[in-house]
């Protein structure tokens, strides 16, 4: 089958280990503020391109990813789990590690086919960034348009399945930089063993122009790129809200 | 054993001159990490703010601080000259003081009192008067044999940057042998190469031992150069010490007597480290100490410099010495040749700061040890001053005691030399076979009056013939050129000190190369892919173009215009082959202009694919800017595809990124969560 492909990159270096072919999925039922991908939101946009092709892409140029691999990000990759499934399987019969950036937004556990074809995803994928907005209900729908409730829940679901997960998170000056709720998303996954990274990311105000050429309003308009000095304090909040989980753990 | 070998292991080296072999013998190969290495002393950090001083007095004159008018260089024109005699542990300048450029008029006496003049300074009239009626020239001899042809394609820029005004450089002599063997065994060496050439006077032969009889003068000068400051050379250097200053007065001289467009320095560091070890071992000096000499070498290399104009300077993008050093790589026995030598060069950087001269050029292999890669990428990321080449790729021809002249050009030490020949604008030569070789900006008919293309579309298959005929015409005039150009280099400019330091029978490679080779590929991708009309002048020459509907575009990863590439690279040096090379060199070309690419641009009309008149062309074997549009490494891809045994004089690709594009910081990036959380 064919997947909704909004790009292919072939120089991926900050999307997951080593150096990465990385393919943008088209479509994403999210609306975060500051997305620096809008026009990977429309869901029947893109082209149609088919596993084989991703992987004969990836493998003309295999030397340049020792170490790395491929990342499927956006868009929203899980709206697209079918294709995902026949991506990752051939990727698998080549050895190729597989890496899924999603904000995990398409998760339900009420949906039993659903969580069958996630399981045997699962299966065949090496590692999941998870992005995880805001830890707050009532932010996160701000921010988003949409509830967190289910993204909470796939990482717990990642850490039954077993597979490793990177917490990735954009600290926003002003949006998502307050220290309560840094430390709560700490203590959250602070909780799950399969946890191996954590990607506090500076938020940019480099997609802003896209928003002007797509013709839409930027609804960060005006808000400064996050400092790196005052980010590393962020990042710090964050690693002590997993310490406490941690330590918690430990002591019963 | 001589006494100063004491300790080293014998072998063939000791009967005939061959470092490789001394190498291979004696070298200790180190996989660990760079902590051993040494601040600067107190002596090296007051030299270095002495050279920071005196360059800022430099670019607050203007570029230039001094300038000798008077005396041409030679080996031994100039009595020595310190930065402060008491400190420095190297020693030896160009001149007889620190930033005080030479005078060379061999390649050309105008070029000479142009770099003069263009700096505020003019040459001595009688030296003028002696360089132009008395003491023929280089350039003056290319000028007495050119023929029209030749001067037209000069002028217009199909052929272009030929060195016939300026010193050819890209020679490297094996500046080791004056470490390890001394002068005075160097000269019997030579004595017995002159008495070994045939014996019926053929032109070949009389030239050799008149050029041997010129090296043999050049290393007794070596020999007393170093006597005036105080050092003997005509014994192997004794210790670590020893071994740097003499490496170094080798090249010295080397730089002395030529002005030449790379002045290279080779593959110094493993060798010296057999020295450094032996000493370490010893107790002779200390780490420290021999940080020291390092630094202080480096120092000195850092400060050598010429005389040139500003169109030169626009050319080469600044005035480079190509001071190329090459570090590391892997044996032919699978050992690599990374030593605690390679890592105290790289930490020259720590200690002076980042520079781009030397150009510190790291042979990379992937069987290369961690520690050493790591170190790499970490001053890389720290200086930016490191250049990185494929010696898995190299090896293969070269073996493992080759090194790079200027960025790409290699060959093996001490065997191999090459003739440097500039390049031909292959973008101008598809204009030319558009227009019956008349050239779109003069307008005049420079090359051969072949029929020009008919009709308002242009088609494929009739461009390609002929630009196929257009480049047999350049390639023979391109050869013919340089034939001209290094007969009268070898005459008027004869490399005696670098050439001295090599084997009698030398390897020479014809160096050619190209131009536009990404706007060329493009336009005929654009002429069988899209639809390209053409827009005639009132003179009927076709000089701009109307393109409708996509093509595919080189640095894509895109075969169907990639092929076209690899084809014109492949095209251009099969009619290359096709001539006779002067002294039978081995004919090779590169697709590598890091910096002339805006002055060919300049020259050259509007291309079909799209390129205006006068933009520049893409660097070297780059794709055209903005249109590699998948990424970095199908960018690279595209230009990995191109075949080296057609261009074996080296493809380059100049790559920028954003740091921030290239990975994550350590700070920001909690990869090892275990470990931050310890913290």
């Amino acid at each position: 089958m064919k997947g909704r492909i909004h790009s292919l990159e072939s120089f991926g270096t900050v999307d997951g280990p080593g150096t990465r072919f990385v393919v943008f999925t088209q479509g994403c039922p999210m609306r975060c503020a500051y997305c620096h991908n809008p026009d990977t939101w429309e869901v029947n946009g893109g082209t149609l391109m088919d596993a084989e092709y991703i992987i004969e892409q990836y493998k003309r140029n295999e030397p340049f990813y020792n170490g790395g691999g491929i990342t499927v990000t956006g868009g929203e990759p899980l709206l697209q789990v079918d294709f995902l499934i026949d991506l990752f399987t051939l990727a698998k019969k080549n050895q190729i590690h597989t890496c899924i950036d999603t904000s995990g937004i398409t998760f339900n556990p009420e949906n039993e086919a659903y969580l069958k074809k996630l399981d045997s995803l699962m299966e065949l994928t090496d590692l999941v960034m998870l992005d995880i907005k805001h830890i707050d209900e009532a932010h996160h729908l701000e921010l988003t348009a949409q509830s967190n409730t289910n993204i909470l829940k796939f990482a717990a679901y990642l850490n039954d399945k077993n597979v490793d997960m990177w917490i990735r998170h954009v600290v926003v000056p002003g949006i998502t930089d307050e220290d309560e709720y840094l430390f709560q998303l700490g203590y959250f996954i602070g909780q799950f063993q399969n946890l191996k990274a954590l990607d506090a990311l500076p938020y940019h105000t480099m997609g802003e122009n896209k928003y002007e050429k797509l013709g839409m309003e930027y609804k960060l308009h005006g808000v400064p790129a996050m400092d790196k000095d005052a980010l590393l304090e962020k990042k710090k909040v964050i690693i002590e809200g997993i310490k406490k989980r941690r330590a918690e753990a430990t002591s019963c | 054993m001589r006494p100063e070998w004491k300790d080293f292991v014998g072998g063939k080296w000791e009967k005939e001159v061959n470092v490789r072999d001394f190498i291979q013998k004696n070298y200790h190969p180190y996989d660990g990490d760079e902590s051993f290495l040494a601040d600067a002393t107190q002596n090296t950090k007051d030299l270095w703010a002495q050279v920071l001083e005196l360059q800022k007095k430099e670019r607050e004159a203007g570029g230039v601080l001094d300038m000798d008018t008077k005396v041409v260089s030679t080996i031994v024109s100039h009595g020595p000259g310190y930065l402060d005699k008491s400190k420095e542990t190297i020693v030896g300048f160009q001149t007889d003081k620190p930033f005080k450029r030479s005078l060379q008029p061999y390649g050309g006496i105008r070029m000479a009192e142009k770099a003069c003049s263009d700096n505020g300074y003019e040459v001595d009239p009688e030296i003028s008067e002696f360089f132009s009626t008395h003491r023929k020239t280089h350039n003056a001899g290319c000028f007495d044999a050119y023929n029209a042809e030749m001067r037209a394609c000069r002028s217009s820029h199909i052929i272009t940057g030929l060195p016939d005004a300026y010193g050819r450089g890209r020679i490297i002599g094996d500046y080791r042998r004056v470490a390890l063997y001394g002068i005075d065994r160097l000269i019997e060496d030579k004595l017995e190469q002159k008495d070994s050439t045939g014996r019926v006077m053929t032109d070949d032969v009389i030239r050799l031992r008149e050029e041997i009889s010129e090296q043999i003068v050049a290393l007794k000068q070596m020999k007393e150069m170093a006597a005036s400051y105080g050092c003997d050379i005509s014994k192997p250097a004794s210790n670590v010490q020893e071994a740097i200053q003499a490496t170094y007065f080798g090249y010295l001289c080397a730089v002395k007597e030529q002005n030449g467009a790379a002045m290279s320095l080779g593959r110094t560091s493993t060798f010296l480290d057999v020295y450094a070890e032996r000493d370490l071992a010893n107790g002779t000096f200390t780490e420290e100490q021999i940080q020291e000499f390092v630094d202080h070498f480096i120092m000195k290399l850092r400060l050598i410099k010429f005389a040139r104009t500003p169109e030169y300077n626009q050319i080469f993008a600044g005035d480079p010495v190509w001071v190329t050093e090459s570090l590391a790589g892997v044996g032919v026995d699978g050992r690599p040749l990374v030593t605690r030598m390679s890592f105290r060069y790289l930490h020259t950087l720590t200690n002076l700061g980042a520079s781009p001269e030397p150009n510190l050029t790291v042979l990379w292999s992937t069987r290369l040890p961690e520690a050493w890669k790591k170190y790499c990428a970490k001053m890389s990321i720290l200086t930016s001053s490191i250049q990185y080449e494929n010696d898995d790729l190299m090896r293969v021809s070269h073996g493992d005691d080759y090194g790079i002249a200027c960025c790409v050009s290699s060959m093996v030490i001490g065997k191999e030399m090459q003739f440097f020949g500039a390049r031909a604008n292959l973008a101008k030569c598809l204009l030319y076979a558009l227009n019956g070789g008349v050239d779109e900006v003069t307008k005049k008919q420079v090359g051969p009056k072949y029929r020009a293309v008919e009709g308002d579309v242009l088609e494929y298959n009739d461009v390609y013939d002929k630009f196929m005929d257009m480049i047999e015409w350049q390639a023979d005039v391109y050869v013919n050129t340089l034939n001209i150009i290094h007969y009268m280099h070898d005459k008027y400019c004869y490399e005696r000190a670098e050439m001295a330091l090599h084997d009698r029978d030398v390897k020479r490679y014809f160096a050619t190369g190209v131009a536009g080779l990404s706007i060329v590929a493009d336009s005929l991708s654009a002429i069988k892919y899209a639809k390209v009309e053409v827009i005639r002048d009132e003179d009927g020459v076709i000089v701009d173009f109307k393109t409708t509907g996509d093509f595919p575009k080189y640095g894509n990863d895109d075969d169907r215009v990639d092929d076209i590439a690899q084809d014109i690279v492949h095209k251009f040096m099969t009619a290359i082959r096709r001539h006779h090379t002067y002294r039978n060199g081995v004919p090779t070309t590169s697709i590598l202009t890091i910096t002339s690419n805006v002055t060919y641009g300049k020259a050259t009309g509007n291309t079909p694919d799209g390129r205006k008149k006068g933009q520049p062309f893409a660097p070297g074997a780059n794709p055209m800017h903005g249109r590699d549009t998948h990424g970095a490494v199908a960018s690279l891809a595209s230009v990995s595809k191109l075949p080296f045994k057609d261009a074996q004089d080296g493809i380059s690709n100049t790559f920028t990124i954003i740091p921030g594009a290239l990975g994550k910081e350590d700070a920001v990036f909690a990869g090892d969560i275990e470990l931050d959380l310890n913290n």
